[in-house]
């Protein structure tokens, strides 16, 4: 078969990629043709690509011609692939095509390229969100991936039209970008030049259809609520009904908590901290917090569930500060570990143990995994060369070494990389060596060492992955980490030191010598473990009924994911391993990194004494939780998230709802008689709880918080509209109106406790209070909206949950922690941040600008006055923008060659 | 005709007795169609696909992986170029393509009656009957097939019966 391809066709890139999938199932000969030539002798305007078939028959539509290179390779389409091809044809080509004509032909950028697409865009990221799978189709990656992804690429592949927020198509993106058939597709079509590699093609097209007659707005498109069935209400409406009594009944807290038979049981562990540095936010985030919320939300199911975290207390690292401080390194570990525990018990984390890596258990534990790893074999022996410290009697380790780089000239080159040029070092290389620690000079010895033998492990390793990870809420970049380390094969790992501080090695020849960190530090969860109970080994070993969840950043998912499995899977002891590695991309701090050494950032123990309540630290890290992609922590961007979302969304929705109760009903739960609206509400409501739970059980953090503003936001709606404190001074049946509106109303606001449970407990338990919520609905957190706050039940005293964060305070705390925005190089133009005050008059001016353009519209008003007035709100959008600090240009400044 | 009396056609066709229920949306009121065993189905082209299954008559969607791709092709060619184009340029075009098409084809994969011709018949339906004695005449084939097509059993239903002539009248316009 023959395939007709042209320069630039954006078809030839799902096209190219769906072949690259059915390599060698038949022969594909190409042939490149120009935009305008007619390869189908029936077709009257020109199409490109075109698969021309042995039969002779051709197939002229792109999605056909990849459908037929799937069917090729054994895979047949079911009904969800078909509706995406459709969808894809019929919705989102004209959409696209608009785009990339405004893009590439006429040149223009930002907005007017990201308007015609951007509710497209959405519905991916929603589909995606909703059904919370990594594929369009489900759990693995059909057709209409690789279609809807060729489409996209082109424009997507430049960050400034791949919307920040619609997190789950930047991570589905991600992941099929990676692979490798796409690559090559996206290389041919391309050739590096980015968009203008289909200038040549789109020119030669007529311009598309979506341009005509069709009026471009860049209003935002009304939130859509999704469509509820008559089933869906019904369903909402018993399950409502049911209240209080359908809730299972609460499980009694055990101590120690042990794995269940038949039940699910959840071991979470959160990545150890090192000992010697005080986290700072980014850290906090990555992990400590993430699985705290995991581990709340596991415990408000039921399920079984262990939480554990500790201090990684042994290393170099630990010698270092130890020396700094003129302290014995069991001191410095004692020192910081009590520091590590006040900053995490501030923010409230609920471990069920905090432990740490120096004990008993750990040796032993240790050293009995080392030891049937060495009776099967899998630990070589080899001689290292070797810096050794005579005047201090010891080896050094890379970093107590500094010399000249042997690339550069650099005198201080540190003894594993460069901080000039920054390559890496190996530290034998370094010219003129100097023991940081007493300026001699150090000599170069051999040293003998033990070697994991990976490469012995792999087919394991491999066997192993292959079960657990497809299906499995492993995160994208932890799956992409993994694949690319068994890409590069595995090479044998050295897991010994010269060092004092460490696990020792139970072996002849190794006396003086210890493990190496990372190789002992994974151990750490299961001795922490053990210094929890010493049943441990009911959830260490016991693989099929243990659930472990592994959070932590990135950079730490070559050791959960791979070494610590092999080294547990050469032990042969049947080691509960990672069922789901969670990783966080990275958090920085204004526009900048977090730096100790510079003073930039905030430190875990530097939070409190900010005078921000911890609630609020967890609310605002978590809203930002780097998931599927870096972000950036802003001092701005939290005072205007407190202030709106939690101040005026959450917060006033669930005082208003207590404060009518109180006010209207002497306290007392009125009466509620369901019209078909609010009927329609507690679905919705239902809808959303459901989608919470989705993502929760995926592990997606930042996007369940999200359905909570949601539903407080219908809640607001609600109470907006059906005006309870007027209704209470009208007649008999506005009376009960009143009544209805507030029931419903006090019981949103209950759901809402419980759900903001594992994101801001403190907070969950003040709304639980004033509500006076009964205690199994503060524990359980159903999968229907249940109604827990019957008439009739009595409120407590209800006060405001939160208060407003000033723009001086801000100010202060942005100057006391390093802004970045002082100190960064000089930008274009200086951005000046307004005041809160200002930011509301903006906003409330767009509103009312909208609204005119809106009735203008809906009035069929005369072209020129309309043009006028939108003119007008893109200007104030544009001033509004500016005051709070939102860069306005960016994305267009970035043009990829 | 709207795609939910279309999709009603196609039940009945296809030997379907339930009778679904069929909602439309947004501006171009594309069928959705809400199955009892999971989400909603959205479009013509995936519910007819999906409606066809439900019926098992599995060897309407083509039986080669050729066919499969040809049947799924021209499903796509119905939604994207015979629905929404009520230009009389873009119709003529289209006729005149198919026309050509059809040259050495009973039906639109060869020679197996598939999903697509009849849902092909049902979108074209609507401009056949509006075509003059010469107009059938020119696109000859088309005209052949769709009157193949609608003598078919059980496909045509309630749809006007287009009556083609087998004589040839303008002989000298080809």
């Amino acid at each position: 078969m023959r395939l007709f391809v042209s320069e630039g066709a954006p078809g030839t890139l799902p096209v190219l990629a769906a072949a690259g999938r059915a390599q060698g199932r038949a022969q594909l000969l190409i042939s490149t043709v120009g935009p305008e030539e007619c390869v189908v002798p029936f077709l009257t305007r020109p199409k490109i690509p075109v698969l021309q078939l042995d039969s002779g028959n051709y197939l002229f539509s792109t999605n056909a011609i990849c459908r037929y290179f799937f069917l090729l390779s054994g895979s047949e389409q079911d009904d969800l692939t078909n509706q995406w091809l459709e969808w894809e044809a019929t919705e989102l080509q004209p959409a696209l095509s608009a785009a990339l004509y405004y893009l590439v032909v006429q040149g223009k950028k930002g907005e007017d390229v990201l308007g015609p697409i951007r509710r497209a865009l959405t519905h991916i990221d929603h589909s995606l969100s909703r059904r919370s799978c990594p594929f369009l189709a489900g759990e693995t990656e059909s057709v209409a991936d690789i279609v809807l992804w060729g489409a996209l690429y082109p424009l997507l592949q430049d960050p400034a039209y791949l919307p920040e927020e619609l997190g789950a198509l930047h991570s589905w993106f991600q992941t099929l970008s990676s692979q490798e058939p796409c690559q090559r597709a996206a290389e041919t079509v391309l050739k590096k030049q980015g968009i203008l590699a289909l200038r040549p093609y789109l020119q030669k097209q007529l311009q598309p259809s979506f341009l005509e007659g069709r009026a471009v707005s860049n209003e935002p498109e009304e939130e859509e609520l999704a469509t509820l069935s008559e089933e869906e209400i019904a369903m909402a409406v018993t399950a409502w009904e049911k209240g209080l009594g359908s809730l299972p009944p609460l499980r009694p807290k055990q101590k120690p908590v042990l794995p269940v038979a038949g039940e699910r049981n959840v071991l979470i562990t959160s990545a150890l901290p090192y000992v010697n540095n005080v986290p700072h936010l980014g850290n906090i985030i990555g992990c400590v917090l993430s699985a705290d919320v995991f581990a709340r939300y596991s415990r408000l199911r039921q399920w079984n569930t262990l939480y554990l975290c500790g201090t990684d207390e042994y290393g170099t690292a630990t010698e270092t500060k130890a020396m700094e401080e003129g302290l014995t390194p069991q001191e410095i570990c004692d020192k910081y570990h009590v520091i590590h525990a006040d900053i995490y018990r501030w923010f409230n984390i609920s471990f069920d143990i905090f432990g740490r890596t120096t004990t008993s258990q750990q040796t032993e534990i240790t050293q009995d995994i080392f030891q049937r790893l060495w009776n099967r074999g899998f630990v070589l022996q080899d001689t290292v060369e070797q810096l050794r410290c005579e005047r201090c009697a010891r080896f050094l380790a890379d970093r107590f070494v500094e010399g000249v780089c042997p690339f550069c000239g650099y005198e201080e080159a540190r003894g594993d990389q460069c901080d000039k040029c920054g390559k890496l070092i190996n530290a034998v290389e370094l010219k003129k060596p100097q023991c940081k620690v007493c300026r001699s000079c150090p000599v170069v010895r051999s040293s003998r060492h033990l070697f994991l033998d990976l490469p012995k492990l792999e087919d394991r390793l491999e066997e192993w992955l292959g079960k657990t990870v497809p299906g499995s809420d492993w995160t994208p970049n932890a799956r992409f980490i993994i694949r690319s380390w068994l890409r590069d094969g595995l090479k044998p790992r050295c897991i010994t030191r010269d060092l004092k501080w460490g696990t020792p090695v139970p072996l002849e020849g190794f006396e003086d010598k210890v493990f190496y960190v990372w190789f002992d530090a994974t151990f750490g969860y299961i001795s922490i473990t053990a210094n929890y109970t010493d049943q441990w080994e009911k959830w260490w070993k016991n693989p099929e009924q243990v659930n472990l969840y592994q959070f932590m950043a990135k950079d730490n998912v070559p050791f959960h994911g791979l070494v610590f499995p092999c080294s547990a899977l050469g032990a042969e002891d049947n080691y509960t391993l990672v069922s789901h590695l969670i990783a966080t991309e990275y958090l920085n701090y204004e526009d900048g990194k977090f730096s100790k050494s510079r003073g930039v950032g905030v430190f875990g123990d530097m939070a409190k004494d900010t005078g921000i309540p911890a609630d609020i630290w967890r609310f605002y890290l978590l809203y930002i939780r780097p998931e599927g992609q870096d972000s950036a922590f802003s001092w701005t961007d939290m005072l205007l998230k407190n202030n709106s979302e939690l101040l005026n969304n959450l917060g006033n929705f669930i005082n208003r709802a207590g404060m009518f109760v109180s006010k209207f009903f002497g306290g007392y739960v009125p009466e509620m008689v369901l019209t078909s609206d609010d009927q329609r509400l507690l679905a919705h409501v239902s809808l959303e709880l459901q989608h919470y739970h989705q993502l929760l059980e995926k592990v997606r953090i930042r996007d369940a918080l999200r359905s909570i503003l949601t539903i407080s936001r219908y809640g607001n709606q609600y109470i907006q509209v059906n005006e309870p404190w007027k209704r209470i001074k009208g007649s008999e049946a506005d009376r009960q109106r009143a009544g209805t509106v507030t029931g419903l109303a006090v019981n949103i606001a209950a759901l809402l406790s419980t759900m903001l449970q594992p994101y801001m407990p403190t907070v969950s338990s003040m709304i639980a209070a004033q509500l006076q919520l009964p205690s199994p609905a503060c524990s359980i957190l159903p999968t229907d909206f249940l109604c827990t706050l019957p008439a009739g039940h009595q409120i407590g005293t209800v006060s405001p949950l939160f208060q407003k964060l000033e723009n001086d305070q801000i100010e202060n705390l942005r100057q006391r922690f390093g802004g970045g925005q002082a100190k960064v190089s000089p930008k274009p133009a200086v951005v000046e941040i307004a005041g809160p005050q200002q930011i509301q008059v903006l906003m409330d001016e767009v509103t009312k600008q909208g609204n005119i353009v809106r009735e203008l519209k809906a009035q069929k008003a005369d072209k020129n006055q309309v043009a006028a007035e939108v003119a007008k709100l893109l200007d104030l959008k544009k001033q509004l923008a500016l005051a709070e600090g939102k860069p306005l240009e960016t994305p267009k400044g970035k043009k990829k060659k | 005709m709207a795609a939910a009396a279309e999709l009603t056609l196609l039940e009945k066709s296809l030997g379907l007795s339930k009778g679904n229920k069929y909602s439309a949306q947004g501006e171009r009121q594309i069928p959705v169609l809400q199955t009892n065993s999971g989400p909603c189905l959205t479009g013509l082209a995936t519910i007819a696909a999906h409606l066809v299954k439900e019926a098992n008559k599995e060897f309407l969607l083509g039986s080669t992986a050729e066919e499969k791709a040809i049947v799924q092709q021209w499903l796509e060619y119905r939604v994207t170029q015979v629905d929404g184009n009520s230009n009389k340029e873009d119709i003529r075009i289209l006729l005149k393509d198919l026309n050509s098409y059809l040259e050495d084809k009973v039906y639109l994969t060869g020679y197996n009656f598939t999903l697509a011709d009849i849902v092909l018949y049902y979108g074209l339906h609507r401009f056949i009957v509006d075509l003059t004695v010469q107009e059938k005449e020119k696109y000859l084939n088309v005209s052949r097939w769709f009157c193949h097509i609608q003598h078919y059993p059980g496909i045509r239903q309630h749809l006007s019966s287009v009556v083609f002539i087998k004589n040839r009248l303008y002989t000298n316009s080809h």
